[in-house]
């Protein structure tokens, strides 16, 4: 068994999400290898080489991959995808907009959003908006599989850097092009993997009244998520939004705030250990599933809230 | 310029599902279906490119049983201008739906595949970048903006940070994510006009195709079920329990 993960970066810092897929290739092989391909991506490569279990780490390091558009990347994996029986990435819009690709072009499945492993041909993942567990057997001698990070616990042990093969393959991506990024800039922690998740939605009413879900963030040292209606609706950016089609969290604690918990919500944050759920309407069906429920109008309870963890 | 629309029928996205009790499966029979919505803003993206003069056809295809003539109908009351089914009883993973679709695409030659980022059963997310691999076209998934010019497209993609815009050549595959649009309603002379547009249906045995079955569904559980806890009277009992009893503070 040899697995290959890729390795999610801007050029300069790895991704968390890296962690878990690690911890996840793991689970098929005890000496997976990291890809990091991009442009002066060396930093990143070093990162990648220091976790705890990496047998090796493939740095592709040329201009051309600066943006690591999908049609490239895809091709290269592809061009050495032989050595390697499983080939994974996390289920981050970097591992869906890729892997399916390089599946197609090796003429294999590929299984979305792995959550659990069950053997090195069998795997779970969770299907209908989280609303049904599949078990699948893949019947191609390479798997190829995006990850769910939150089902699987972050590597954070560090070994001696192991060894780092610099490589030198150029795919220039023909028919695509980067123009633009637009990125959401935050010091708050990373939403995908912060321990205190607070969450807003249509209870909150407009933009400037959002602030009070940052205000209660920064009390608690928090990340800052959305319900799809609360991105709709233009209080936030859509990067925010946790459920089926935005991010899927799993959080120590997450508090959903003016949120009703509907079943496209409730996709991206139901294996969070603990939920809290504050909202006015007793009936919504967030209170199914909270842990705890405080009922009444979050523009009283919320600043309350602050004011008491301030205090502590 | 010719735009093919790939749509699924799925369970509706309001229906809570059951899984079946043998556990092969969630149960369909008897079930609210509806156009899988992200195919619905790809349908609507592709009128509005019809609108502005940029296309001249849009063509909805699907694969699946009979039944899904309904949703083709649905795509043609919204103002497709004809439809396709491919039409199979067979349980199809998402390596060979793209097979399938690469087939109509090298027949019908559409300059812009439009689909869904993902159907709301499956949840894989694979499909539309399976057929550009297959096609050797560029792909831009989780379009949230599409902006047309001459032989290209310039797309705004949702990413985890925020957006990235990039420019494809066509020809090109583009999934829909939720942004992009918001799509119509048929209205009901259209949905009466939809009954006499062209539907065309294709055996999938008829294609020539030899598709291959890579992966095997074991079972499908539920997952385990979490239950509503307590409510608390007050923000001060509220920090004591997760101080002192879920200690997550």
């Amino acid at each position: 068994m040899s697995t290959l993960v890729l390795v999610e970066h801007n050029n300069h810092t790895m991704h968390p999400a890296t962690r878990n897929t690690l911890a996840a290739a793991l689970e098929l092989d005890n000496k997976p290898t990291l890809l990091v391909v991009g442009h002066q991506c060396s930093e990143v490569a070093a990162q990648a080489a220091t976790l705890a279990g990496v047998h090796a780490v493939w740095c592709v390091d040329n201009p051309c991959y600066e943006h690591q558009l999908a049609e490239q990347i895809s091709d290269l994996v592809v061009s050495f995808a032989s050595s390697f029986n499983a080939i994974l990435a996390s289920s981050s819009t970097y591992g869906k907009n890729i892997l399916p690709r390089i599946a197609a072009l090796l003429d294999v499945t590929q299984v979305s959003d792995v959550s659990k492993i069950i053997d090195a041909n069998t795997f779970e993942h969770p299907v209908y908006a989280g609303n049904a567990i599949e078990t699948v057997r893949v019947l191609d001698n390479i798997k190829v599989m995006t990850v769910r990070t939150t089902a699987f616990n972050p590597v954070t042990k560090a070994q001696d850097a192991c060894c780092i093969e610099n490589m030198n393959q150029e795919f220039p991506a023909k028919g695509s092009q980067f123009v633009k990024h637009e990125l959401s800039k935050s010091e708050r922690p990373d939403l995908g993997s912060a321990k205190i998740v607070v969450s807003g939605g249509r209870g909150l009413q407009s933009a400037e009244k959002f602030k009070l879900i940052d205000d209660l963030a920064d009390a608690l040292g928090a990340a800052v998520g959305a319900s799809r209606a609360a991105v709709d609706a233009g209080f936030v950016p859509n990067d925010y939004q946790v459920g089926q089609t935005g991010k899927v969290v799993a959080p120590v604690l997450y508090i959903a705030v003016g949120i009703s918990g509907a079943v496209q919500h409730l996709a991206g944050m139901k294996d969070s250990k603990i939920i809290v759920a504050i909202n006015k309407d007793e009936d919504a069906p967030i209170f199914q599933i909270a842990d705890y429920g405080l009922v009444g109008d979050l523009f009283e309870l919320v600043p309350q809230l602050i004011e008491q963890l301030k205090n502590r | 310029m010719k735009i093919l629309v790939a749509v699924k029928r799925v369970i509706d996205p309001y229906v809570k599902i059951r899984v079946k009790s043998d556990n092969t499966g969630v149960e369909t029979q008897n079930i609210k279906m509806a156009m899988n919505p992200f195919d619905e803003i790809a349908i609507e993206e592709a009128l509005r490119l019809r609108e502005k003069g940029w296309a001249t056809e849009v063509v909805a295809v699907s694969i699946g049983g009979e039944s899904s003539q309904e949703t083709l109908r649905h795509g043609l009351a919204l103002g497709a201008d004809r439809a396709i089914l491919v039409r199979t009883d067979r349980v199809l993973e998402s390596l060979n739906i793209a097979k399938i679709l690469k087939k109509i695409v090298d027949d019908e030659k559409p300059d812009l595949v439009l689909m869904g980022k993902q159907t709301i059963d499956g949840d894989n997310n694979q499909t539309p970048q399976m057929l550009a691999a297959l096609l050797n076209w560029s792909q831009a998934t989780n379009a949230s903006k599409v902006n047309e010019s001459t032989g290209h497209l310039e797309v705004t993609r949702e990413i985890d940070g925020g957006l990235e815009t990039i420019k494809i050549a066509l020809p090109a595959v583009v999934s829909t994510d939720l942004r992009l649009n918001e799509p119509r309603y048929a209205s009901l002379p259209n949905i009466m006009k939809a009954k006499r547009k062209s539907l065309d249906v294709i055996e999938l045995e008829s294609m020539g195709l030899s598709l291959k079955q890579h992966v095997e569904i074991l079972k499908v559980n539920a997952p385990a079920t979490r239950t509503g806890g307590v409510k608390v009277e007050s923000v001060t009992a509220l920090l004591n329990k997760l101080q002192h009893e879920a200690k997550v503070l």
